[in-house]
């Protein structure tokens, strides 16, 4: 089977978790036999997707890509040039060589799905990792990204959405038929995780004050409203208030970072609030281990493929009911991301009850790799088959 | 009746703190060793201001000194201005002591830390204003008579302490809300005190050199010696018996480039002044015992020379501030306990002000001038570079508990 993936970055070149799940997806549909055209928006090297026709549709660097795309909010028209050549590339390429399948990841690529697939009458697989709701995390999002992305749902064949929070976001927002939309989670490939050797040294300080019996609460995220950090930050503050022996790294940068500096400081709770900036490699790996709980704070969070690599670093986790990864997990703490004092309460529990803590490490490290890429590919198979020959999913 | 000028200079750089990060913490402890050449590497900041303010202007002072036997100026000499002095200008020391040899150059006492200690600790604040007077004895053979504190931050309980201290003059901000309809050109009795004498900055005279000297938007633009001596005059109508410019010594090169014509214009008053026989220059002290005081000033509330509100909040005006100064300040005891030379030193070039006032978050016309002085992206980024030092100092305090130095 011919697949055209439409995607808009791929590791080494990803800014966040789309490129990783794309990535996988890919793989484990690829090891099932399928051969895969894979479209990006900017030109570079893959040495590790081979086994997959890379298509680079600009000759626009990585780099410039990236950062064209965190402006979007800001200002769409750099990107809006990009995703113009994205979608002439496509419309040549299914004219050249028609796919049996179009399966375009987020509104970036919709248009050129919707292209696609008028092109070469080919099936519309749209598969939301985000909706523009959950990116401003509020209703009112960039109007042309909520008309590409009503525009796409609307003309695809077949929704796929990362979790059952975006389903029905889709379909309160949206107003998409519920039948229309496949829930079909992230997994987590864990022969992809570096294997590395944890170095206590990176973080000394935080590691000494963790032998004096200090737990380390910690955030690796972008710092930007969507994840919830301020309710983080009191929640923290209230957490301290009961027990001391607690420090909080907030890992990651963002446009929020200097309004949590200033909320920490006010919250007197500012010596116990790490910022380590914008990190990545080895530093962003041993956080992981440095960490004793992780806490996925998201006001709205599709997916959050974060949290599975906490749980593969023996973290306990606490997720906001918010998160759609929660919905996978169930060796978990939950609580609605405003709810600081139910937050400051499972915080203060976990430090207190090394049962809890131990309990709650176990039983999701135990539960993450279980959900694997080829279950994956193995449904997306079987709605890409109902869809070619016909058949009412 | 003679007429007198105090014109007394604050000369100060602090140490500042290099972008130091969470992953410095415990493993580096160079917070002041950026070397990259950009603002916040001390050598490369002292260097540029040696060469355009303080080689200049001591140049300057040392030619008005021997043209002028009646020109007189006062030096506050911060002890972390020395070091760096010492370290990459020794020249500069040498020359002002060639002028403290004069005898018509007087050094006022501080805290040797540029800090604001007095607010937190007044143990720490007296061994602070002891190393300096020990410094200053050791480099100019000199026992300060007066007093100015960081920033000139005064109340009456600093005035106190001083008076206790056997000072004999005391500095302070001329502001009109505690004057109110007093002038700050005469000399006056600090609230509660019985020896001590106060001076007062006339900021307006100060200012216009000090801020406004090479403001080309400003109405009195140029400002050239005849017009700001009609200015003096006036201010001494009335019989008044000293005029007091208080200002930084970075004022003649730095804050106004040479290409203003700064150095000229001052060069040219101290001639325009003097060459009417009532009129004169005083040290501080001399002008603190120039006259009676004329009556008590009291300040209950902190009265700085800083910002339109003349407060303490552009230091400690946000809750970053509040939060570096608390968690500093906790760390006293065991910094002091730890008998460790290098570590002490280090915690206390982290008492200087200058760290928090780059924290600070008012987005004001100060904030402007704020901003101008920050060596950080945002004051947000010198609060991080801070503590992370600061909990470096923490870490350092834990291997000398345990041992493990």
């Amino acid at each position: 089977m011919k697949l055209l993936m439409l995607g808009w970055e791929l590791p080494p070149h990803n800014s966040g978790g789309l490129g990783v799940a794309c990535y996988h997806m890919a793989k484990a549909l690829s090891d099932n036999g399928v051969d895969i055209d894979f479209v990006l928006p900017y030109s570079a090297e893959h040495p590790a997707s081979e086994w997959m026709r890379v298509h680079a549709s600009t000759d626009v660097r990585p780099r410039q890509r990236a950062e064209s795309t965190l402006a979007y909010t800001a200002s769409v028209g750099e990107l809006r040039k990009i995703q113009a050549q994205y979608i002439d590339y496509v419309a040549q390429l299914v004219e050249d060589s028609p796919p049996d399948v179009i399966h375009a990841h987020d509104w970036l690529t919709m248009e050129a799905g919707m292209r696609a697939k008028e092109v070469s009458d080919a099936p519309l697989i749209v598969h939301v990792h985000a909706t523009e709701f959950d990116r401003s995390a509020s209703d009112n999002g960039n109007p042309l990204i909520h008309d590409i992305e009503y525009n796409g749902l609307m003309m695809a064949d077949r929704i796929f959405a990362v979790s059952g929070i975006t389903k029905s976001i889709i379909v309160q927002k949206y107003g998409i038929p519920a039948d229309k939309i496949e829930v079909v989670h992230n997994a987590v490939d864990v022969s992809s995780f570096v294997e590395h050797e944890y170095d206590r040294a990176t973080y000394r300080y935080i590691e000494h004050l963790r032998d004096e019996g200090h737990l380390v609460v910690s955030v690796l995220t972008r710092l930007t409203v969507q994840k919830g950090l301020t309710h983080f930050v009191r929640a923290a503050a209230r957490a301290s208030e009961r027990y001391d022996r607690m420090v909080f790294l907030i890992a990651g940068d963002g446009e929020q970072r200097d309004e949590l500096i200033a909320l920490s400081a006010e919250l007197g709770i500012a010596d116990k609030v790490y910022f380590t900036g914008f990190i990545r490699g080895k530093q962003w790996r041993d956080a992981y281990s440095l960490s004793d709980v992780f806490v996925m704070s998201s006001v709205s969070e599709p997916f959050g493929l974060t949290a599975l690599e906490a749980a593969h670093h023996d973290t306990a986790l606490i997720i906001s009911k918010q998160s759609g990864v929660g919905e996978v997990l169930s060796h978990i703490l939950r609580y609605d991301y405003w709810d600081i004092d139910r937050l400051a309460d499972q915080l203060v529990g976990i430090a207190t009850s090394p049962a809890l803590q131990s309990s709650l490490r176990i039983g999701v490290h135990n539960e993450y790799a279980r959900l694997s890429w080829h279950d994956v590919a193995q449904r997306c198979l079987s709605h890409y088959d109902n869809l070619r020959h016909g058949v009412p999913a | 009746m003679t007429r007198g000028i105090t014109l007394y200079l604050h000369i100060h750089q602090p140490w500042r703190v290099r972008q130091y990060s969470v992953f410095d913490t415990a493993h580096q402890h160079d917070y002041f060793a950026a070397s990259d050449g950009t603002n916040r590497d001390n050598r490369a900041v002292f260097e540029k201001v040696a060469d355009k303010s303080y080689r200049p202007m001591n140049d300057l002072l040392e030619t008005l000194l021997e043209r002028h036997p009646d020109f007189k100026v006062s030096l506050s000499i911060t002890g972390v201005w020395l070091e760096q002095a010492e370290a990459w200008a020794p020249d500069i020391i040498a020359q002002l002591q060639r002028m403290v040899a004069t005898g018509r150059v007087e050094i006022v006492a501080e805290t040797y830390y540029h800090s604001l200690a007095f607010f937190y600790s007044q143990d720490e604040f007296t061994r602070q204003v002891q190393l300096h007077r020990d410094r200053i004895q050791e480099l100019f053979g000199y026992q300060p008579t007066a007093f100015r504190n960081t920033e000139l931050a005064y109340n009456d309980q600093l005035a106190q302490w001083a008076d206790a201290a056997g000072y004999q003059t005391i500095l302070a901000e001329g502001w009109d809300p505690v004057l109110e309809w007093r002038s700050p050109n005469y000399v006056y009795q600090p609230a509660g005190c019985d020896t001590t004498r106060l001076l007062l900055k006339n900021y307006r005279l100060s200012d216009d050199v000090a801020f406004r000297f090479g403001n080309r938007a400003w109405a009195e633009y140029p400002l050239d010696a005849d017009k700001y001596n009609q200015w003096m005059e006036a201010a001494f109508a009335g019989d008044a018996p000293l005029v007091n410019l208080f200002m930084d010594y970075e004022t003649f090169g730095e804050h106004q480039w040479e290409d203003t014509g700064i150095f000229s214009f001052f060069e040219h008053f101290v001639a325009r002044w003097l060459a009417s026989e009532e009129n004169t220059f005083y040290t501080v002290t001399q002008a603190a015992q120039s006259s009676e005081p004329v009556g008590a000033i009291s300040m209950p509330h902190t009265v700085t020379w800083a910002d339109t509100e003349r407060d303490l909040t552009a230091w400690l005006g946000n809750s970053m501030q509040h939060e570096a100064m608390r968690h500093l300040f906790a760390l006293e005891d065991d910094v002091m306990r730890s008998g460790d030379l290098q570590l002490i030193g280090d915690w206390r070039r982290l008492s200087t002000s200058d760290h928090v006032y780059f924290m600070c978050t008012k987005w004001s016309n100060d904030g402007d001038v704020h901003a101008y002085f920050s060596p950080y992206d945002s004051p947000y980024d010198g609060f991080l570079y801070f503590m992370n030092a600061l909990r470096d100092i923490r870490y350092r305090l834990m291997q000398h508990r345990s041992g493990g130095w």
